[in-house]
């Protein structure tokens, strides 16, 4: 019972960043009717957000170091520490949560640049070729980042204070063997939110509803002389600013290299296809279940009956899901059913 | 018309190509790339283009997990060399034929779906060929370290022979070993048969079928064509040339990694297929030459060649360029791959060799304009009179 | 005697999309080497039946067979090969393919039956096929543009090729769906010259057309289908002067 519980929150997190990388997908696909593979490089964009704005907030100046005072020693203190003391070295703590102001316009600008500057041009062309377009792009950010960050992983720590992990079997009345990083759990409390206010955001705001029925049925919204595209690029920006924030987040849970994005964007391609293309409900649902799935796959018990299984565990349902019910576990009949 | 059975023109062009080919080492000299070890290339990753493009080119289904074929050629090569012999020959028998196999499987499930869905079952099984290449099947693939040919495996036939090679082992093909040059005639020979085959599918009935149904699939059910043994056996084909490429790859190296497996190398090759030109004959091995001539000389690019490139110009100048281009090559190679991958599909999606037909006729249409005022003039009196 | 005759019994076919009744309880027998006409106003379920009959569509209860054999849950295909071809209303053309790939296409489809592998043909050696397609061509005057792109063709030549298309498999049923709509008054007639000389040669067709002048040029029998049901059936003559036709008609402009 315990491992169980265990094996369903280890997969509660990673299963929010799939559901958030794949809602952004889903956004994209539903309203502007392109496969986005570049989606995963916005992905690993948000992670080096959140890497940039620690490296800006621990620039730091060589001083003399007077605790040694055989010979001339110096150490690097960050300018902030150095100007504010120890609010200073609070704020560089909290880099990671606090870059999350820097990625959503950074983010924002970002989509709307991609949107504007390639993918509007793709609209009409066939999938191959937004697939290979995309594909081209995603290659060319992660080599720029890259060329900038190197190609190890950049460690950024979560805050001390909550770098711990809680003893959540005690909460629930279980055994202590259930204990979980409290990081993980503000992100899967930080991937609700934000999957809560993009819903709320398509559901009660009239700029929501005329997305909504833009994915329903695009053509009658655009006869009936409504500006889909305009809105459709503020959507496309909203989708780089969930992707970026879910990589933002994702930092401190695992350290970013440069194609972080695409080992997500490929399992997430994946999340979307079981989930229904053009479905968000299905979308996130899918996401956190391929995530528990996997997490459950990972177990010794299981490996030790199907060695490997954890490696191919999402593929294997994405198979049987397309072979067994095309359209996905929520997609709409006869949208992409082929 | 006899000579193969190809057209007088097709003759003509097999002759040129074979020609192209196994002079390479003398007419790619100027351009500093006639050593063997990256003629090998063009020949193994011209023949899988080819292959990837009789899918591709002709059906018009992209498939995003061509690497499988070629990693799963590779091991098989090297276990050929391991159980059996050094001998070049099961290998590359062996190792297309497990290829195919394995594209029976994937593509018996992958065809029964069209568009974006196939390309992301393709893309899935692949990564899971990989991963498990990586974790379970360790035993067969030897994991992260790559599987290699020792010197003590058993190689029954070689023994079994008393042809034991001193040494490290090395691809062998009735004696002739497989290095440098004569390795590269033996990829070269694959490849022309390669292109043979190719050109022979081309100008087949089923060819045309093929090309029909990546035009109206639809239609071309009505029209009373069972299509999904076609797109399989479109599938398997290219798969086994990605499976011969993968056994080519040993031939010349016998070692075998799981790398080889992942999914940018199987954007590799979409890559080749689509700068040469998507269903154009030639156009997969010139995009393939194209990409790993790059390849070489790119990555062998660092600041001091750009330098010395550069140094014509005034120093404030040559920094600036050498700051310019330096991300592009040497370790950067791929950011100018994703470039490049950009640029062809958003300003020639047909690929250079239907930039090079539209140049061409541009200039013939200029030429005959007068004949196509004529074309026009009759057209125009079909529609008079059907007004009437 | 007469039973054997009949190539195509569509028996007590009913489809409904949800709540809507598009085909109830329709019976038609089309007898071999006649041209049946299937009239009716706009949304009379004239399509619909098309495609149950080729397979595009399942009937919710009832029955397609063709010369005794079942078609109804049977692949395009299958239908297809059975020797029941349709001519499409919107050309589904190749519109990549030259005009004499388009029809070399259904002429091998004739040949080669549903599937044959054949990598090492030399479609240039294909010359019966190439021939055939050709004399199809010229019956319809689209020899001279035999090598331009399907796709690049107006309207009206889109819908010769789709007729010269249905032509070149010589199917025992042709169902032609509209054969002449969009076409000027001179390609309409050519159309029913060429449909009159195949009519000679015996082939069975059953026609859907708005055009009154092309069905009774051509229909040795009407059906009349309205709001999804058989209202009348007979030769031309009775048909014009059947009152409930007109009616139907009448109020179905006005609708």
């Amino acid at each position: 019972m315990d491992a169980i519980f265990l094996q369903i929150l280890n997969g509660l997190d990673k299963g929010g960043a799939y559901a958030l990388i794949a809602l952004g997908l889903t956004l994209v696909f539903g309203t502007l009717g392109v496969v986005n593979f570049a989606h995963g490089a916005l992905f690993m964009l948000g992670a080096f957000c959140a890497v940039t704005f620690q490296k800006l907030l621990t620039l730091s100046k060589q001083v003399k170091d007077e605790s040694i005072t055989f010979f001339d020693a110096y150490k690097e203190i960050p300018y902030l520490e150095i100007w504010l003391g120890d609010t200073g070295a609070a704020i560089i703590d909290w880099a990671v949560p606090l870059s999350i102001f820097m990625a959503i316009p950074v983010m924002l600008v970002i989509g709307l640049i991609m949107e504007r500057g390639l993918i509007q041009y793709f609209y009409k062309r066939s999938h191959a070729e937004q697939i290979l377009v995309t594909f081209g792009l995603a290659i060319v950010l992660q080599e720029i980042v890259k060329s900038f960050f190197g190609a190890n992983p950049i460690p950024t720590p979560a805050p001390d204070i909550i770098a711990g992990s809680a003893n959540v079997g005690a909460w629930f009345g279980l055994g202590d063997s259930v204990v979980y990083p409290y990081w993980r759990m503000i992100y899967l409390v930080f991937a609700l939110i934000v999957i809560g206010s993009v819903f709320a955001f398509l559901q009660f705001t009239t700029f929501g509803m005329v997305v909504r029925a833009g994915m329903a049925d695009r053509e009658t919204v655009t006869l009936l002389g409504i500006d889909v595209e305009r809105r459709f690029t503020i959507v496309f920006g909203i989708a780089a600013i969930v992707a970026g924030l879910a990589g933002v987040m994702y930092t401190p849970i695992l350290p970013p290299d440069y194609h972080i994005g695409m080992d997500f964007l490929v399992l997430s391609f994946v999340v979307v296809v079981v989930g229904g293309m053009g479905s968000l409900p299905g979308a996130v649902a899918a996401g956190f279940l391929l995530g528990i799935l996997q997490s459950f796959a990972s177990m010794n018990e299981i490996k030790s009956i199907f060695p490997g299984i954890d490696q191919i565990i999402i593929y294997l349902v994405a198979v049987v899901v397309l072979l067994v019910r095309p359209r996905g576990l929520m997609g709409r009949k006869g949208v992409m059913e082929d | 018309m006899g000579f193969f059975k190809l057209s007088a023109r097709d003759a003509l062009l097999m002759v040129i190509f074979a020609a192209a080919v196994l002079l390479a080492p003398i007419w790619l000299k100027p351009f500093g790339a006639a050593y063997p070890d990256l003629l090998q290339k063009f020949a193994i990753f011209g023949l899988f283009a080819i292959g990837f493009n009789i899918l591709f080119g002709l059906t018009g289904y992209l498939s995003f997990g061509h690497a499988a074929f070629l990693g799963i050629g590779s091991y098989t090569a090297v276990w050929s060399f391991k159980l059996l012999s050094m001998n070049v020959i099961p290998a590359v028998i062996f190792g297309t034929l497990t290829a195919g196999l394995l594209a029976v499987l994937i593509g018996f499930v992958s065809l029964r779906r069209t568009g974006i869905y196939f390309s992301i079952l393709t893309l899935a099984f692949a990564q899971m060929c990989y991963n498990l290449a990586y974790s379970v099947l360790t035993p067969i693939t030897n994991g992260e370290t790559g599987l290699r040919v020792l010197r003590d495996d058993p190689m029954v036939l070689d023994r079994a022979v008393g042809v034991i090679q001193e040494g490290s082992p090395i691809g062998d093909f009735f004696g002739w070993q497989m290095q440098g040059f004569p390795a590269f005639y033996f990829c070269a020979a694959m490849l022309i048969i390669g292109f043979y085959v190719s050109l022979r599918i081309f100008r087949s009935p089923f060819g045309l079928k093929l090309r029909a149904i990546k035009s109206n699939q639809t239609r071309m059910r009505y029209t009373g064509f069972n299509t999904r043994p076609y797109l399989l056996l479109a599938f398997v084909i290219s798969g086994m040339y990605a499976g011969m490429a993968g056994t080519l790859m040993v031939v010349t190296d016998p070692l075998a990694g799981a790398e080889r497996m992942q999914w940018t190398a199987s954007g590799e090759v979409v890559l080749m297929t689509i700068l040469g030109g998507v269903g154009t004959l030639l156009g997969p091995i010139l995009g393939a030459v194209l990409i790993k001539y790059f390849e070489n000389i790119f990555s062998a690019f660092n600041t001091d060649v750009l330098h010395d490139v550069f140094s014509f110009m005034p120093d404030w100048l040559e920094n600036f360029f050498v700051t310019i281009v330096h991300p592009f090559v040497g370790e950067g190679w791929h950011l100018t791959l994703g470039t490049l991958f950009m640029v062809i599909v958003i300003f020639l999606p047909g690929g250079l060799v239907e930039g090079f037909n539209r140049l061409f006729q541009r200039r013939k249409k200029k030429a005959s304009s007068e004949a196509a005022g004529s074309r026009v003039a009759t057209g125009g009196e079909k529609q008079a009179t059907a007004e009437n | 005697m007469a039973e054997r005759n009949i190539v195509l019994n569509i028996q007590d076919v009913n489809k409904t999309f949800g709540g809507l009744k598009a085909l109830s309880h329709v019976n038609l027998q089309i007898e071999e080497g006649k041209t049946h006409a299937i009239i009716g106003p706009n949304g009379a379920g004239k399509s619909t039946l098309l495609n149950v009959c080729i397979g595009r569509l399942e009937p919710t209860s009832g029955s397609v067979t063709f010369n005794g054999e079942i078609l109804t849950g049977k692949a395009p295909h299958e239908i297809n090969q059975a020797g029941v071809v349709r001519v499409f209303q919107t050309p589904e053309i190749f519109p990549e393919l030259s005009l004499l790939e388009n029809v070399m296409i259904p002429a091998l489809s004739k040949r080669d039956g549903a599937f044959r592998f054949n990598p090492f043909r030399r479609l240039a050696d294909e010359t019966d096929i190439r021939d055939e397609a050709e004399s199809v061509l010229r019956d319809m005057g689209l020899l001279e543009q035999k090598d331009h792109h399907a796709g690049s063709m107006s309207r009206g030549d889109k819908r010769r090729l789709e007729l010269c298309m249905g032509l070149v498999q010589h199917p025992r049923l042709l169902l032609l769906d509209e054969p002449t709509a969009g076409m000027s008054r001179a390609d309409t007639n050519s159309t029913i010259d060429t449909l009159k000389r195949i009519k000679e040669r015996g082939m069975t067709k059953v026609i859907i057309e708005h055009d009154m002048h092309v069905v009774f040029s051509l229909a040795d029998k009407i059906s009349v289908l309205a709001q999804g049901a058989i209202i009348a059936e007979g030769p031309p003559d009775e048909i014009r002067g059947n009152p409930k036709v007109q009616e139907a008609y009448l109020g179905g402009a006005h609708e």
